[in-house]
């Protein structure tokens, strides 16, 4: 299947009072079109930093790439022009959900004035047209008409009560809940091929989240858009998506479909993961163990120092990532349990 | 339009920088009204050597100067000095301070560093020390007065502006906004400058107040026009050899620089209280 998104060997550092750290570790991370895709992990383990380094937008100064390529429908992101990229890839092909609805929205202007404004530059319609080059361009009215409509159409979908009365109001006077399903929907208006959602949930109470993530599923399955969902929480990725991967220290450690990786969990990492959830007996089993400094990470697995199923050969070679059967892959000496796996 | 209602709804709520707005008005009336409200409309350049200082009367409603020209009336063209003062020195401060803060705060790096420390050098000289030292070189005269105040203001809008910059951008909304694809040009101009405009509005305010303080200790000091222009600072530098016996002489010019100054202080006080995005409601409500 070809790839809408392809990260391939991504390297980030951040420049630290001890040295640059390893926020990114040549991480690899596939998404096909149409497919909702979770990317897991624990909190600092470079999940928002993948996700701003494929939008292009890593804080200035701090962070720097160094090496590998986000290829998205066949050309590389990092390489190419930023204007291009600005003008054809980032809030059109590519959109975004932000992680905090609350200060995602410019307090001084109205919603409608806020979403208007993208759909001025992105809207779908605009397509194909000589943009303006100027920093007030000039808005169509017959197109202007038509994003309107669009806009009133989408917070419908959205469930945003009087739309065309919303549109008047400031960030403020909405909730969270609200604020973030106007995010969405501003995601979904250029009609993109994939939506980047950076832990939209997370600063939202858990039924609002299910609601939300209900709502967004929907959304983007009636349209055929791929989704990269990041999230701390195994039981909303496995409400969501399609398919997850589980990062670890910068690194992916395993991508599977969602049943695979649930039903037949081949990383050590991902296991504990999984047992760490806490369940009807109402036990939590944590990682024994921190999560590794990322200026001076372990040598070999990144994983070694946690893991029950280590032996000499981790300890000095980093594993390469490993196919199993059906699009499961694994970055591990020793996968549990599998066909193809070592002994363990 | 409705904002700026709102801003002045909101004023007129507060005491202190209603009392600010009225002087500021009174300060404004005065300079544009000043040849219909003066008696002697040709005292600011009239000499009566017969009359000089007579005290306050009927005739001469604040008294009489060296000249024996009327005090009262060279109060009020005095005013259209302060205000040119005032108005083109921070005019001009806001042009070049706020477009250096703004790409200070924006970009990261040897550009940003080094348009600071070339702020931090000019505030690292106290401005009014720096400010005679220019219009003393340049000579004393109302645009070299201007452009020394300029010159040396800036560097506060320049500060308040990188500062303001660097905390909005961490602003999720300027995250989302550059996830979206929007150019620096464009996320600087119409998203950091209007979050911004309530420190620099505010800064402007008490700006206009201070630039004027300036000015006047130039003009005390022989650095601002030549007479006889009726310039504040220089009348009361010329009263103080008659004090205490014509108090009128130095009290008139004192009291419009203290009330002015005042004026605007109140004014950008009470701006920042009402300038607060959070106590705004939506333009659809307002009726």
């Amino acid at each position: 299947m070809a790839e809408l998104l392809s990260v391939r060997g991504l390297r980030v550092d951040f420049a630290t009072d001890r040295g640059p750290a390893q926020v990114l570790d040549g991480i690899n991370l596939d998404i096909a079109p149409g497919e909702v895709v979770g990317l897991v992990g624990e909190s600092g383990c470079g999940k928002t930093t993948l996700a701003r380094a494929i939008l292009g937008i890593l804080p200035q100064g701090a962070a720097r790439l160094r090496g590998g390529e986000v290829r998205f429908r066949g050309t590389d992101l990092l390489t190419q022009d930023p204007a291009v990229v600005n003008e054809q890839v980032r809030g059109r092909a590519i959109t975004f959900i932000p992680q905090d609805p609350f200060t995602s929205f410019s307090p001084l202007f109205p919603i409608g004035a806020q979403i208007m404004d993208l759909m001025k530059w992105k809207s779908p319609r605009a397509r194909g047209q000589a943009r303006p080059a100027a920093l007030f361009g000039r808005y169509p009215r017959a197109r202007r008409r038509a994003d309107r409509e669009a806009v009133l159409e989408i917070l419908r979908a959205v469930q945003i009560p009087e739309p065309a009365r919303a549109l008047r109001r400031l960030p403020h006077e909405f909730s969270g809940g609200q604020r973030q399903r106007l995010m969405i929907a501003m995601a979904l208006l250029p009609e993109p091929d994939l939506v980047i959602a950076d832990e939209p949930t997370t600063a939202l109470d858990v039924t609002i989240q299910a609601q939300i993530l209900r709502l967004l599923r929907e959304l983007v399955k009636a349209r055929g858009v791929s989704v990269l969902f990041t999230t701390h929480d195994l039981g909303t990725a496995h409400e969501l998506c399609d398919r997850i991967v589980v990062m670890y220290a910068g690194q992916e450690m395993e991508a599977a479909p969602t049943d695979a990786f649930f039903g037949r969990p081949a990383h050590p990492y991902t296991r504990r993961l999984l047992d760490s959830v806490p369940g009807p007996d109402g036990l939590i089993r944590d990682i024994p163990g921190e999560v590794p400094s990322l200026v001076a990470p372990p040598p070999g697995c990144r994983f070694h120092p946690r893991c029950d199923h280590a032996t000499a050969e981790c300890r000095v070679e980093r594993p390469a990532p490993r196919a199993l059967t059906d699009g499961h892959e694994v970055r591990c000496h020793h996968p549990v349990d599998s066909p193809a796996g070592g002994s363990g | 339009m409705s904002t700026v209602w709102f801003v002045l709804t909101r004023l007129a709520r507060d005491r202190s920088a209603l009392i600010g707005l009225a002087l500021i008005a009174l300060l404004v009336l005065a300079a544009v009204a000043a040849p219909l409200l003066a008696t002697h409309p040709d005292d600011v350049f009239e000499l009566h050597p017969s009359e000089r200082l007579r005290a306050p009367s009927s005739t001469h409603w604040l008294g009489t100067d060296r000249m024996g020209s009327d005090v009262y009336s060279r109060l009020l063209f005095g005013a259209r000095i302060t205000i040119l003062i005032g108005l083109i020195a921070v005019g001009a401060s806001l042009i070049i301070g706020v477009p250096i803060g703004l790409v200070a705060g924006y970009y990261h790096g040897w550009v940003s560093d080094a348009l600071m420390r070339v702020s931090d050098i000019f505030l690292a000289v106290p401005q009014v020390v720096l400010a005679i030292a220019i219009a003393q070189t340049l000579g004393p005269s109302l645009p070299n007065v201007i452009l020394a105040l300029s010159v040396t203001y800036w560097p506060w809008f320049a500060r308040v502006v990188y500062a303001e910059t660097r905390a909005v951008q961490k602003e999720a909304f300027i995250e989302s906004t550059a996830a979206l694809g929007a150019s620096p040009w464009r996320l600087t101009v119409l998203h950091v400058l209007p979050n911004i405009a309530s420190p620099i509005i505010v800064r402007s305010s008490i700006g206009m107040g201070f630039t004027i303080l300036t000015a006047a200790a130039l003009g005390f000091l022989g650095l601002g026009p030549p007479p006889p222009t009726p310039e504040w600072g220089r009348t009361i530098a010329e009263s103080r050899e008659f004090l205490p016996d014509a108090w009128w002489y130095a009290a008139a010019p004192g009291l419009a620089i203290f009330l002015t100054v005042m004026g605007f202080n109140l004014l950008g006080d009470g701006l920042r209280d009402v300038l607060d995005p959070r106590l705004r409601r939506s333009p659809a409500r307002d009726g």
